[in-house]
């Protein structure tokens, strides 16, 4: 497939290299569809995009800066995802973006009033990187719906800075931009949770991941790839051939005929 | 597809499902990427469903899927394997 | 070892996995990750969640009900056109009043500092005046739509009116996030034409993207709910006008949506043939709208931008009609012969050729066209200081209207190309000069024969 057309992830690879010059930190955005996103985005940075409310508003990807204990930190909006697993575009927008581009930190806002479901995101985030914050966010309608939720609980199962916000309102930022911080100049040294599959998916991990290292030389996490080939997603391998074997003599052509083949199909 | 077969006595196809009912998903029947949506909605076997309403022309239908309404239209509805639970 | 060779080296493996039949713990590694989610859920989470009948079930009970889920679209609908049009005639007839005294004012400076005629004329009657129209006119509306437009967003409302929808689009081959592409549409085509993103499936994503601009967008609205207000409103009395307006351009909207869906279902019967790919759609909970955000979005983003690109646009093209309308060829002014060429088209389909002639010209953005209409018969008739609704319409019937030119613009206005702007967003997102064009030839062929039929056929059976 490719990235496809408007997809940010060429360009996101292009700040990334402008971006990695500059004392900046890149922090990724990223969560469920509906979760209040936007708004913590916009409560960040001070922007004032638009957010409606119908899943899937974010189509172009979104910027912006926040400067904290005078150090300053680039966001970068992705797009709303229920996972991690590349089957859609969205999906390995912002799965590229936490893998390739490498964000100093990722925030992960979840939606308080349904928790388990945006569990299953902050556990895929988490398997890629050790940087994440989680936001459980709209913590407000969670209590009016009679949902409670024990922060630190689960700052100890998942091992990561967690923060409960109510980002239209502004409370809790604070927290966050703190956290976000201390992981980001390494203050809070997290280990995150790794997801613990069944015995059989763990033999052939196990199995597979000395001969993915042999190639990948510590480039990625071998047992994430061995995963995600177990997974049949070879959308990874085109990522993996573009980000890191240089492969963007092809990709950016093949990008365009694939788009004229996408609609000549048709 | 071979939709018919191996039927346990209680279990429905989710589009049968009478609204208001409490679901666990059995399996899913759907293939490729089909099959892969639904998972990341969430519909995995023993996940909960409640059947919340129809659309007013009859379809989609409504569920609540781990704490968020997700309207399916039938011919997906159809590739989910449930039962009822009391 | 090059980067290629290790590439390949993974893509053996990745073969090797599918040979061993390692595929089959796909579902595995998903169910895993669920598992872990249900578990760390279970100790963190506390729901003690009421089992009364919650607040948004309440809302979904009514909205999307059956017996009236389709009457309150439809009600809400006209009620925010009866306050827009009700709302936006006092501001309009204020605004216009200021501008007309700035005339004055404008003209006595010109006179003071000696300024030859044509260069009084061509800015001040010329460019001027129409910027005064387009911001008179336009901006109480679009003050007050959109912010109810946007209110109705905040709010959670669209996924529903998807919901309801989705099985006539779904019979039409469409994907049931067409109908949120479409509301978008409703404020700028070109954001509903970007929005199409959202669908995955690239055939259903292109059936909307052509079929957007059968919406009307926020640039069209005022056009509509002008000629609405005057040929329709004004033919009641005057207390029921604007509820009257208001019905007409509710039906205006639904025969829209009728359109994008007949349209919808005979592309996917022709040109992109296929079955609907699966759907789930998200329905939001609803939220407590942000009236400060709502304002400060709705008025800066939106209504200043559209209004900003109507001046930006209008301007120079006031500029060019004042020029095209006093410079002569033979005995008749550049605009006259281009008219004269454009009439018998414009006639048989229930316009004229000044009509076509502002489409036209109006291509670069919708909200242009009615002033560039003003100005073209002003060049050419009686120079009237347009202060209101009212003499507009004297200016159009004494230009030949009747009832029956104003639908037929009303028609055209709904159906035809796209803007500019979404033009060129289409042409970005579908990379593809074939279909960009097509986007605009389609809605253009049923403009012109859905006037064709409803001016030949009200002449026929007598009615002018």
């Amino acid at each position: 497939m490719g990235l496809t057309c408007e997809s940010v992830g060429v360009n996101i690879l292009k700040e990334k290299f402008n971006l990695q010059c500059n004392n900046e930190l890149v922090i990724a955005l990223a969560g469920n569809p509906n979760v209040g996103k936007s708004t913590v985005f916009n409560a960040l940075t001070g922007l004032k995009q638009h957010t409606g409310n119908w899943p899937g508003k974010t189509v172009a990807n979104a910027r912006g800066c926040y400067i904290y204990k005078d150090r300053r930190f680039v966001l970068m909006d992705l797009p709303g995802t229920y996972s991690l697993l590349a089957h859609s575009v969205e999906e390995q927008v912002a799965r590229d973006f936490i893998c390739f581009a490498r964000p100093h930190v990722t925030i992960v806002v979840t939606d308080a009033t349904c928790l388990e479901r945006n569990l299953n995101l902050v556990l895929q985030v988490m398997e890629l990187t050790d940087n994440v914050v989680v936001c459980v966010n709209l913590m407000d309608e969670a209590k009016r719906k009679g949902i409670s939720i024990n922060i630190n609980a689960l700052e100890k199962e998942l091992g990561v800075p967690v923060v409960a916000t109510v980002a239209r309102k502004g409370q809790g930022l604070e927290e966050l931009m703190k956290r976000v911080y201390n992981v980001a100049t390494r203050i809070e040294k997290m280990k995150a949770k790794k997801i613990i599959y069944s015995e059989e998916v763990e033999k052939v991990v196990a199995k597979l991941v000395p001969r993915i290292d042999r190639i990948l030389k510590g480039k990625m996490d071998p047992r994430w790839v061995a995963l995600r080939l177990i997974d049949g997603d070879d959308s990874i391998l085109d990522s993996i051939k573009e980000y890191i074997y240089d492969g963007k003599s092809s990709s950016g052509k093949s990008e365009v005929k694939n788009k004229n083949e996408w609609y000549g199909e048709v | 597809m071979g939709l018919e077969t191996k039927y346990n006595k209680d279990e429905i196809l989710l589009s049968n499902a009478p609204i208001g009912s409490r679901l666990q998903v059995v399996r899913l029947v759907s293939k490729g990427l089909v099959r892969r949506r639904m998972m990341d909605l969430g519909l995995v076997p023993n996940t909960l469903i409640e059947v919340m309403r129809k659309s007013p022309l009859g379809d989609p239908t409504l569920y609540n899927i781990k704490g968020a309404l997700i309207a399916l239209r039938e011919e997906e509805s159809k590739l989910i394997v449930v039962r009822e639970i009391m | 070892m090059n980067g290629m060779e290790k590439f390949n080296q993974l893509k053996s493996i990745s073969y090797d996995i599918k040979i061993s039949g390692y595929r089959r713990l796909q579902d595995s590694i998903v169910k895993d990750i669920n598992t872990n989610a249900e578990t760390i859920a279970k100790r963190v989470v506390k729901d003690k969640r009421s089992t009364k009948l919650n607040f948004d079930k309440k809302i979904d009970d009514l909205l999307t009900s059956k017996l009236f889920g389709f009457p309150i679209m439809i009600m809400l609908l006209s009620v925010v056109f009866w306050i827009t049009i009700a709302g936006a005639n006092y501001p309009s007839s204020i605004l216009a009043k200021v501008f007309l005294w700035f005339e004055g004012k404008l003209t006595q400076v010109f006179m003071m500092v000696g300024t030859p005629e044509w260069l009084h004329g061509a800015l001040v009657l010329g460019m001027y005046r129409t910027l005064a129209w387009v911001v008179s006119v336009m901006l109480p509306p679009m003050a007050i739509f959109f912010p109810l437009f946007t209110l109705l967003e905040d709010l959670g409302y669209l996924p529903r009116v998807a919901f309801n929808l989705d099985k006539l689009f779904k019979k039409a081959g469409a994907h049931g996030k067409q109908a949120l592409t479409m509301c978008m549409g409703f404020g700028c085509n070109a954001a509903g034409v970007t929005a199409c993103r959202i669908i995955e499936s690239p055939r259903e994503r292109l059936i909307a993207t052509l079929t957007n601009n059968f919406v009307p967008c926020n640039g069209r609205f005022p056009t509509l709910i002008a000629l609405a207000s005057i040929f329709v409103g004004g033919a009641v009395t005057s207390q029921y006008s604007s509820i009257v307006a208001s019905l007409f351009v509710t039906l205006l909207v639904v025969l829209s949506i009728v359109i994008t869906l007949v349209v919808s279902w005979f592309l996917t019967k022709t040109l992109l043939r296929g079955v609907p790919s699966s759907f789930a759609l998200e329905l939001p909970p609803y939220r407590k709208p942000q009236i400060g955000r709502i304002i400060y979005t709705s008025l800066i983003d939106r209504a200043i931008f559209v209004l900003g690109r109507a001046v930006a646009v209008a301007a120079p093209a006031g500029l060019i009609i004042w020029l095209l309308a006093n410079i002569t060829i033979g005995n008749m002014s550049m605009l006259n012969h281009a008219a004269a060429f454009l009439n018998p088209l414009g006639k048989a389909i229930g316009l004229d050729g000044f009509i076509l002639m502002a489409f036209v010209l109006g291509l670069p953005a919708n909200e242009i066209v009615i002033p560039i209409l003003i100005m073209s018969y002003m060049s050419t008739g009686a120079m009237l200081e347009l202060e209101s609704l009212t003499e507009m319409k004297q200016l159009f019937v004494e230009n030949g209207w009747t009832w029956l030119t104003a639908l037929n613009v009303i028609l055209f206005s709904l159906f035809h190309y796209p803007c500019g702007t979404t033009l060129w967003t289409i042409r970005k997102e579908c990379r593809s000069i074939k279909w960009t064009i097509l986007s605009a030839l389609i809605p253009t062929a049923v403009g012109i024969i859905v006037c064709l039929i409803v001016a030949q056929g009200a002449r026929l059976l007598g009615l002018v």
